[in-house]
């Protein structure tokens, strides 16, 4: 599979009063064809300010993106003129949020809305514009989709929104998908089906999707490959069975220690981690974990630990063997 | 579980989901305008006022300019009744509705004329502050940042001018004999715009000057509220220019605030106007304003109450007219209110 969108090195750090807040520091990925990568990470971790890097939608002042490359097409996306960006949003790159209640704007029917991509990328008049937007809301599940058009945000419960969000981010069958946390402000039977449905049109429509989430259990049966952040470090990637069966940095294990299991027998109790993410005022020189690790060893406290390879397509940032408790 | 839940939403019944009311913000806000009786009266009183004043040579019964000297402030007996205090010298006559000023000008033909100016000001006036005003506060909350502070201070410092003498200073000097000896000049083609306006275009520099700072302050604000709202995000993502997004994002989302506030600044520009021309700054005689009306009439008072209560009940009733519509406007536009009654 040819990569789709490569990401080095990023790092965005935001301008506080209290000092410079490193949230992102230096990020690599890959996203490949078609795939779909989920991105995984407690509150505050990055994950979001990571994709808002990719996409330039980071509110600048206070935040920057002070280095990285973001390769999408042979071309940098954080190098491009305003210009050429915002040919890319909407159009090739395509965002869903996590609330669907407040991300649309409640004096606009729902048709404009979903329209706008296509009048501002595609050219469309209004009315094309409006019969693409009708086929995609039906496409996406919205019945009377022609009639509903005409229906203002506030017709629509929060299911039904998020479903329109994300016909209006696909009404230009982007490359790219990017869904932020999308069903975190929904209940968990519409969260199913919005899984569903999204699942549906990646076949359909064979697009790339970068899903964040806070919840390991989504991300389980909907992601190809899993990269969990923390502190603004990517620490663990792998294939998705590859980090269930044998997640590798300590906070993996932590994060899949505290959920419930469907796949396992007998009585366990579920563990939580303890301590508090770190707060991102300065740039460690030690392993951003290492103050809530029960592996810490000496090592952990001098340098921070870069992704190494541990299997084919699996790297870790963690300078313990949490199987041996050895250092690597 | 009895049945299956079908997830399906397309299994629902047609018709139940197809009755909603489709209301969209602003029938709902006219819905609650039109409910408001003080909002209805006023929203009329205005219409007929415009009405006033665009037929007001067929509604006046003399022209507002022509003088019959023999009828030097002339009263019609029931004002005697209304007013029985006053003491005319004059003769008591029937032939003027509310009777004649001291170069025996019909009252009520000048009221009628007067309606022009103080309408074209609560036309002006708004259309003015809100193209300055908006523009400026838009660009200023929604860009942000170093501008936003730089375009602040700005309005800050003219807010802190006093407007009202800046307008004075103006018309002094424009309409000095000083200014106009010199056609070509400038100040020449200045003064003759503002003769040609009957002496309207001070008024409206004077209002457009002192009104779009309160404007764009209060615009200013509004974007800035908005811009952080997550839609403006969403309409980011999707690659919507800065254009597109301050016009058909943010500003219809704004747009009830700022009418309100236009409507209830109105009564303040139709004072300003009334202001300026009772202190002899106005416009230019014979062109009839209530306020240079009211100021003649200040003259004499107690022999002749009538050439003052006149106008000023006319002003009165405008100003209230406008408060009232700017109140029912403010209440069916608050997006808290929606949806109630």
């Amino acid at each position: 599979m040819t990569e789709l969108l490569t990401v080095e090195g990023l790092e965005t750090q935001f301008r506080t009063r209290e000092g410079i807040v490193h949230a992102v520091n230096g990020v690599s990925f890959s996203l490949r064809e078609g795939e779909t990568l989920g991105i995984v990470g407690e509150s505050g971790c990055g994950k979001s300010v990571t994709v808002m890097s990719i996409l330039r939608l980071i509110p600048s002042p206070p935040g920057k993106v002070v280095a990285g490359k973001a390769i999408y097409q042979g071309k940098d996306l954080l190098k491009m003129s305003d210009e050429e960006i915002r040919h890319i949003r909407g159009a090739q790159i395509s965002m869903v949020f996590q609330d669907p209640m407040t991300s649309f704007n409640p004096v606009l029917t729902i048709g404009r809305q979903v329209a706008e991509p296509l009048e501002i990328h595609m050219g469309m008049s209004r009315k094309q514009a409006l019969e693409r937007a009708a086929e995609m809301l039906a496409m996406v599940g919205i019945p009377h989709a022609k009639e509903r058009l005409n229906d203002y945000p506030h017709q629509f419960s929060g299911g039904m929104r998020q479903r329109v969000m994300i016909a209006m981010a696909l009404v230009c069958t982007p490359q790219i998908l990017i869904a932020d946390e999308p069903t975190t402000a929904l209940d968990v039977t519409i969260q199913a089906q919005i899984i569903d449905l999204v699942k549906r049109l990646r076949d359909e429509l064979g697009m790339a999707i970068i899903w964040i989430t806070h919840d390991l259990g989504i991300i389980a049966g909907l992601a190809d490959r899993v990269a969990v952040m923390y502190g603004g470090y990517i620490i663990e990637m792998a294939q998705v069975d590859e980090l269930y069966a044998h997640p590798t940095h300590p906070y993996t294990i932590g994060l899949l220690g505290s959920l419930p299991r469907m796949d396992e027998t007998g009585h366990r109790r579920l563990v939580s981690i303890d301590g508090l993410p770190p707060v991102l005022l300065e740039k460690p020189n030690y392993c951003p974990f290492a103050p809530r690790c029960k592996y810490a060893v000496e090592h952990c406290w001098h340098e921070n630990p870069p992704l190494m390879s541990v299997a084919p397509e699996h790297q870790v940032a963690c300078w313990v063997d949490t199987q041996t408790g050895r250092e690597r | 579980m009895a049945q299956p839940v079908t997830l399906d939403a397309r299994a629902h019944d047609k018709d139940a989901l197809l009755t909603t009311k489709r209301e969209s913000l602003w029938q709902d806000a006219l819905r609650r305008l039109v409910r408001n009786r003080a909002a209805v009266v006023g929203g009329v009183i205005i219409l007929m006022l415009y009405l006033m004043a665009i037929f007001a040579d067929k509604i006046a019964p003399y022209p507002y300019e022509k003088q019959t000297l023999v009828d030097q402030n002339k009263v019609p007996a029931w004002m005697l009744k209304v007013f029985p205090t006053m003491q005319p010298y004059a003769k008591i006559s029937d032939k003027y509705l509310l009777g004649a000023d001291y170069v025996g000008r019909d009252l009520f033909s000048r009221i009628v004329y007067g309606t022009r100016v103080s309408l074209t000001v609560a036309l002006i006036g708004p259309l003015i502050s809100l193209i300055i005003g908006v523009t400026y506060g838009s660009i200023s909350g929604y860009f942000g940042g170093r501008l936003d502070n730089i375009m602040m201070r700005i309005v800050d410092v003219l807010y802190a001018f006093p407007g009202l003498l800046f307008i004075i200073l103006l018309m002094a000097f424009f309409r000095s004999t000083f200014a106009r000896p010199e056609p070509g000049t400038f100040t020449y083609a200045v003064s003759q715009l503002d003769a040609r306006l009957g002496g309207m275009l001070f008024i409206f520099i004077g209002i457009g000057l002192t009104a779009w700072e309160t404007m764009a302050r209060l615009t200013r604000g509004q974007v800035l509220s908005m811009r952080e709202k997550e839609f403006i995000e969403a309409a980011r993502t999707i690659g919507a220019t800065d254009l597109r997004i301050m016009f058909r994002h943010i500003l219809p989302n704004i747009v009830g605030p700022l009418v309100v506030a236009e409507t209830l600044a109105i009564p303040g520009y139709i004072t300003t106007e009334a202001f300026l021309s009772f202190i002899g700054l106005g416009v230019n005689p014979p062109t009839p304003s209530w306020g240079s009306m009211i100021s003649e009439g200040a003259q004499v008072i107690r022999t002749y109450p009538n050439q003052t209560i006149f106008p000023a009940l006319a002003l009165a009733i405008t100003m209230f007219a406008f408060n009232f519509l700017g109140d029912g406007l403010r209440d069916a536009l608050d997006p808290r209110l929606r949806g109630t009654q």
